[in-house]
This record gives C-alpha cells, sequence and structure tokens, in this order.
C-alpha cells in the first residue's frame, strides 16, 4: 500500500510517454511523405536563425504587447520544467523536494518559478481578453472559426489552471512547513503563494496535506496532458518552432527555386544536338508532376511549417490581398495544409500504412483557384511569420500545377504567357521595337 | 533640355571592340509603357550626363520571365532566361543595371542558378553609386523642403533588402522624406507583383493598389516617389482614382534626380 501512489505515477508517466511518443511517430510519418529538399546547407546560420528566431524570440517582439506577453510564458514554461523534474523524481521515489539540498540556490530557484507563474497568469489573462474582449481582428478571420478558436481558448485555460494549482501546491506546502509537518521539508523561498496563507489560515494538517497532494497531483496530470494535447492542437508550435526555424529559407525571399524538372527539359529543347525523337531512356523516371496539388507534392520543410504554425494570423493581417477583402488567406493556406495531411495519416492508418485515393486534394477541396491567383507573391506573409513558415511556396507551387499540368490560368495570364512566347514582352508588342523609345520625344 | 539621348547597344559596342562597364537592362515596361518609357529616358540622361559607358541589349533583350514565373509557368520562365542568359554570356557581360525591381530579382537571384552569373544592381543603387564617387552631383533646388514618400517595392524591399539607397537619394535632393504606416520591411505592395499587373484582381473590398495610395495620401505629400515601373503604373492610377492627380505627383527616383539636374 504504501508504494501505491509511486505505481500508481509511474503508470501514468508512462502511460502519458507511450502516447506521447506514438503521436511524434506520426507526426514524423506525415511530414515524411512531403517530398525530400536538401536542407543541409549553411549550418552556422541556420542555427543562428534557430537562436535568434525561435529560442531569441526577436520576431515575436515586432507587435511588442503580444510579444513580452509571449516572451513571459515562454520563459515561464521553460523554467518551470526543472520544476517539473522535481516532481517526476519525487512522484517516482515518493520523497518530496528532492533539490531541497540546493539550498540558497533551490531557494532563488522556487521564488523564480513563483514570480514567472504570476506573469504567466497576468499574460494569459491579457491573451484571453485580447482574443475575447478586445476581439483583435486577425483573430476573427473565417477560417478561425469553430476548432480553432477553441483550441486557442483552451491552451490559455489549461495554462491558468496549470499556473493556479502549482501555486496553491506551494501555498499549502508552505503552511505546512511552517506547522512542521512531517516530511514537508523546510525549503523554497514563495513570495507569491504565502500570500495565499488567509486561504489556509487556521486547516488542520491532513486537510493542508490534502490540499497539497491533490495540487500536486493534478498539476502533474495536467502537464501530462497537456503534452499529449500538442499533437492535436497549434500548441504544438513550442516544439516545433525550434526545428522549422532552423530549416527556415535562407535565400533572399524574392529568389523561388528553378525546378531541376524544367531545367532538363529546357535544356533538351534548347539542345540542337539533341534528337528530339529519341525513345525515352529505359528505366528512366516518369517525368515528375509539375507543382503541387495534394500534400504529397509538396516537400517536408512545407509539411512541417503546416504544423507548425500558431495560426497567430500575423501573416494573413499584412496580406495585401486580405487587406483589401480578397478570400487569400495565408494562414488558411497554412492550416488547410495541415487538415489535409492530418486527413491524409489516418487515410494511411486506416488502410494499413498505404494512401487509399479518396478523392479529394489539397487544391480544390481545401484551397480553391481564386485563393491561389489572389497572391502577389509579396512576401509579407513571410516576412511577418514569427517562426519563419513560407506560405508562399505552397501557393506557388500550386499555381505551377495549374499551369503546367491543368493549363487553368486566368485567360488574362494566359495572354501575357503567350505574348511572351511570341513577342518577349507581356504586351503584344514586336520585340524589334524594343528600342523606339529611344527616338520617341 | 536636350532630347539628344546617347543609348549604345551591345552589338555596336561589340562590333567596336568596346565592353561598357555597366549593362542597361531596360526590361518590358521600360521599353514599351508609355510612363515607363520616360523613367528608361531619365535613367539614361542621367547615364550620359555622368558620362558613364553603358549599353543597352535593344532588340535583343527579351522577357526576364519574372512574370510568366510568378504565374507559375516555370518553362516558359527557364526559356526565357535561357535564352537572356545566352545573350548575356555571349557578349561577356559582368554588371548589370536595370531600373525595374522584378527584372533585378530575377536576374540577380534566379538566373545563376540556371548559368547566369552576374553582379546586378538597381537603378537606385547605381545612382547612389554614382553619387558617392562624385560622378553625379545633386543639387536639391526644386525639391528642397518637398514632401516625398517613397513607396518601396515588394522586390526590391522585401525580397532584397534593398531599403537605403532610394532614400538616401531623395533626401540629398533636401526634400522631406516621409515615411508611411507601412514601410521597409513591413511595406505593402502596390498589387502589380506575381502578375498581377497582367489580370483583373479578384474579387474584393478594393484594390491594392487604392489601399496603397490612401495610406501614401495619408502622409500629405506632394511627390509619391517610387522605384519601380509597376508601382509607379499602379500608385498613378491610385492617385487618379482619388482625384488627386492635381497636387501629388508620382515619380521614379531617376526622374526626380533627372529633374532636379533639369536633364
Ligand atoms: S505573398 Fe501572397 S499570401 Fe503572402 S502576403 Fe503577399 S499576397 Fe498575401
Ligand atoms: S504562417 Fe506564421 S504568421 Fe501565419 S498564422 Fe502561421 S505562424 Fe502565424
Amino acid at each position: 500500500m504504501e508504494y501505491l501512489p509511486n505505481i500508481l505515477f509511474a503508470i501514468l508517466l508512462v502511460g502519458a510517454l507511450t502516447f506521447f511518443t506514438k503521436n511524434v511517430k506520426r507526426l514524423s510519418r506525415n511530414i515524411k511523405l512531403g517530398k525530400d529538399v536538401d536542407v543541409s546547407d549553411n549550418k552556422p546560420q541556420r542555427w543562428k536563425n534557430m537562436a535568434k528566431i525561435a529560442l531569441g524570440q526577436t520576431k515575436m517582439v515586432v507587435r511588442p504587447i503580444a510579444g513580452i506577453m509571449h516572451v513571459i510564458v515562454y520563459v515561464g514554461f521553460i523554467i518551470i520544467n526543472i520544476e517539473v523534474l522535481e516532481i517526476i523524481i519525487d512522484g517516482l521515489l515518493g520523497t518530496h523536494r528532492i533539490f531541497a539540498p540546493l539550498g540558497a540556490v533551490y531557494d532563488f530557484l522556487i521564488a523564480s518559478f513563483e514570480i514567472l507563474a504570476f506573469l504567466v497568469i497576468v499574460a494569459v489573462v491579457v491573451f484571453w481578453l485580447r482574443r475575447n474582449v478586445v476581439r483583435i481582428k486577425r483573430f476573427f478571420n473565417p477560417e478561425m472559426e469553430g476548432w480553432p478558436k477553441n483550441d486557442a481558448n483552451l491552451i490559455l485555460y489549461i495554462e491558468l489552471v496549470l499556473m493556479f494549482l502549482f501555486l496553491t501546491m506551494n501555498g499549502a506546502d508552505y503552511q505546512l512547513q511552517q506547522l512542521g509537518a512531517e516530511h514537508y521539508t523546510q525549503a523554497g523561498s514563495f513570495p507569491i503563494s504565502q500570500l495565499l496563507a488567509p486561504i489556509f489560515d487556521g486547516m488542520s494538517i491532513p486537510s493542508l496535506v490534502l490540499v497539497e497532494r491533490s495540487a500536486w497531483w493534478l498539476h502533474i496530470v495536467g502537464i501530462l496532458f497537456f503534452l499529449n494535447y500538442l499533437y492535436y492542437s497549434k500548441h504544438l508550435h513550442i516544439l516545433l518552432a525550434f526545428p522549422n526555424t532552423y530549416f527556415g529559407k535562407l535565400r533572399p525571399k524574392g529568389q523561388f527555386d528553378n525546378l531541376e524538372a524544367v531545367t532538363k527539359e529546357v535544356k533538351l529543347m534548347m539542345d540542337p544536338s539533341a534528337d528530339p525523337f529519341a525513345a525515352p531512356v529505359e528505366g528512366a523516371e516518369p517525368p515528375a508532376k509539375f507543382g503541387a496539388s495534394d500534400v504529397m507534392d509538396l516537400n517536408w520543410v512545407q509539411l512541417l511549417n503546416a504544423y507548425t504554425c500558431t495560426e497567430c494570423g500575423r501573416c494573413t493581417s499584412e496580406c495585401p490581398a486580405n487587406q483589401t477583402g480578397k478570400k487569400l488567406s495565408p494562414r488558411k493556406i497554412m492550416m488547410d495544409t495541415r487538415d489535409r495531411l492530418e486527413e491524409v495519416g489516418k487515410n494511411i492508418e486506416a488502410n494499413k500504412g498505404e494512401f487509399k485515393m479518396d478523392g479529394k486534394e489539397l487544391l480544390g477541396d481545401y484551397i480553391t483557384h481564386e485563393e491561389l491567383w489572389a497572391c502577389t507573391t509579396c512576401n509579407a506573409c513571410v516576412e511577418a511569420c514569427p517562426v519563419s513558415i513560407d506560405p508562399l511556396s505552397i501557393i506557388m507551387d500550386m499555381r505551377q500545377y495549374l499551369v503546367m499540368e491543368q493549363s487553368a490560368a486566368p485567360s488574362d495570364l494566359n495572354n501575357m504567357m503567350g505574348n511572351i512566347e511570341n513577342n518577349g514582352a507581356p504586351w503584344p508588342f514586336n520585340q524589334m521595337d524594343r528600342l523606339n523609345w529611344e527616338k520617341e520625344s | 533640355m536636350s532630347n539628344e539621348l546617347k543609348v549604345p547597344t551591345m552589338a555596336e559596342l561589340f562590333a567596336a571592340g568596346q565592353q561598357p562597364e555597366v549593362l542597361f537592362w531596360v526590361g518590358c515596361a521600360g521599353s514599351f509603357d508609355d510612363r515607363a518609357k520616360k523613367i528608361t529616358k531619365a535613367f539614361v540622361k542621367i547615364l550620359n550626363k555622368a558620362k558613364v559607358s553603358f549599353a543597352v541589349l535593344g532588340t535583343e533583350e527579351s522577357c526576364t520571365g519574372d512574370p510568366a514565373k510568378r504565374a507559375g509557368n516555370e518553362f516558359l520562365f527557364q526559356m526565357q532566361a535561357v535564352t537572356n542568359i545566352e545573350v548575356l554570356n555571349g557578349y561577356g557581360i559582368k554588371k548589370v543595371v536595370t531600373a525595374c525591381p522584378h527584372c533585378f530579382n530575377t536576374i540577380k537571384n534566379e538566373y545563376p542558378g540556371l548559368g547566369g552569373d552576374y553582379e546586378v544592381v538597381h537603378h537606385t543603387q547605381f545612382l547612389k553609386q554614382l553619387l558617392d564617387e562624385g560622378r553625379i552631383t545633386m543639387e536639391g533646388g526644386q525639391f528642397k523642403g518637398k514632401r516625398i514618400t517613397f513607396h518601396d517595392p515588394c522586390y526590391l524591399g522585401r525580397a532584397n533588402n534593398v531599403y537605403e539607397a532610394p532614400r538616401d537619394l531623395i533626401k540629398k535632393l533636401d526634400a522631406e522624406l516621409v515615411e508611411m504606416k507601412n514601410c521597409k520591411k513591413k511595406g505593402l505592395c502596390c498589387g502589380a507583383g506575381g502578375a498581377q499587373m497582367f489580370k483583373e484582381p479578384e474579387k474584393g473590398d478594393k484594390d491594392v493598389n487604392i489601399e496603397r495610395t490612401e495610406q501614401a495620401l495619408e502622409t500629405k505629400p506632394e511627390i509619391i516617389a517610387a522605384g519601380c515601373p509597376f508601382c509607379n503604373t499602379m500608385m498613378t492610377d491610385g492617385v487618379k482614382n482619388k482625384e488627386q492627380e492635381g497636387t501629388v505627383a508620382v515619380m521614379d527616383i531617376a526622374e526626380l534626380i533627372a529633374t532636379a539636374e533639369d536633364l
């Protein structure tokens, strides 16, 4: 009986970690559905970007209120993990405050956790108000209805509850220490939770122990729940922001990839010595599909992007098309990609590891032509994203599919392309007239 | 004002066994669009005045392929690119200057992967360079104290991080540079990029160029300065739409300098 809590704790921990591992595997399988892309270049710059953008949060603070609040929650999250480590060891060994022998350092640690926990509560309240009372515009685009909205609020509620539990636990612990209760080591410094003392005033030791234990258990259960909630939530960015900023685009924003498959064909066409009637080489790969119509046509960095998206909408609020009332929302492009990828993943699971055609595609069923053609390729979304996501690359890949596989460009664009092909200019002017401006007054 | 422009072509110089310091890539807009041709001429006047040895390709120039690529037609883009690169490499071109940020971006960033490696500068960068080297002088004169706002072209600014050269030039005119609510990294597109210039915009509340023009007009400018022929058209249309063409002029940086110098 004595070991029951320890055993219970061990089961809980193992269960939570097993489930988490399963989700991580799912995540990596889905991301690997994407095409390969070489991102092994320029490692020093990549590490630097990750340190600056993910760890240093440089892009978050572009918007100061959200930025600073976010930094608090983020630092709180990282620091409180040390506390979680103690909780896990205590839980497994049946000890209490195992790090207490650190003495003054421990006091300092606990005190800073408490202050951070308090600041996190403040930040979470501010975030909640921004979403639900001030109703910041970018949180109310059409793509934010339903789950995305609930998800965002749920994250805030969970964080709030976790912080309250943490402070309650410490508050009761502090009382128990004062009363010299057995097992409750005298350790730590409680600048915030000791303010809760009046609540515990006059409570007996057993009741205090009950409060402390309940808070302790709920706190750790909450954390383990939160860990497993990540996969289903935009909150996944707390993990993926790191790889995502590492793999983010390094070249100038205006530089789009030159499709290699096209280069090969163009070279053949331009090479006067190539035999146009030559039979394709035996065993040569069938010509790749140009551009993307579904998630498997995207590369894995784009799919990682989709899982990393925090649905913050900074991209959308900077998008000129969106600002002027057009259907395009770069955030929706990312959310659609993730939703479709999840759907494909479930399909694979249901069909014993193989994808069975479901008559659906990212293009058309999720993202419409109208959205794609509204993009001015201005890169505002790419610049705005605090976690180095590139919605524009997905838009471009889908446009390529529309044009090169389906010849489905708007007719004006077909005219423009026809002109370039015939006259070397997007307008119907003769190439021989290119220097006429020199003579005109 | 002298109307005599000296515009040597690469073919002429090549025949004479000469190599210019820089190739001026005029671009489709600069060659054919009536408004943009004025920018081309203003820039050439400055080049002539500064005695820069340059040449154009003239009838040998073709579209860089930028609008085709942004529209999704990678084939057409690469065909254009490869053809242009053949011409440029044939002449042994080392340095290219252009007044079009789209040509600038494409030749600078996307041509190298297809065999075209050149030093590519935007005309505002080139003019800044001429100024720093003392090859041109700019006396503010006419623009002294005038309120000028600069619209960042996406393909110059965000796409390639060129923000200061055009601003430095405006300041050199002794003008009062006023920034819009969205500028530099946060600049707002004029609505022409990504091949939008060549099609009707999608349905919405308003057109992008109107939104951008409103932002520009909020600064109460006398002049909206641009560094891109497409932005120029979009902003000019926007100003007309707001019936402000009598009070607000849209001018390219090259035109500002040419006018200041009375060229
Ligand atoms: S690049 Fe396209 S999607 Fe991104 S902000 Fe510009 S117009 Fe919007
Ligand atoms: S793509 Fe980036 S900026 Fe846009 S919603 Fe997602 S995280 Fe935010």
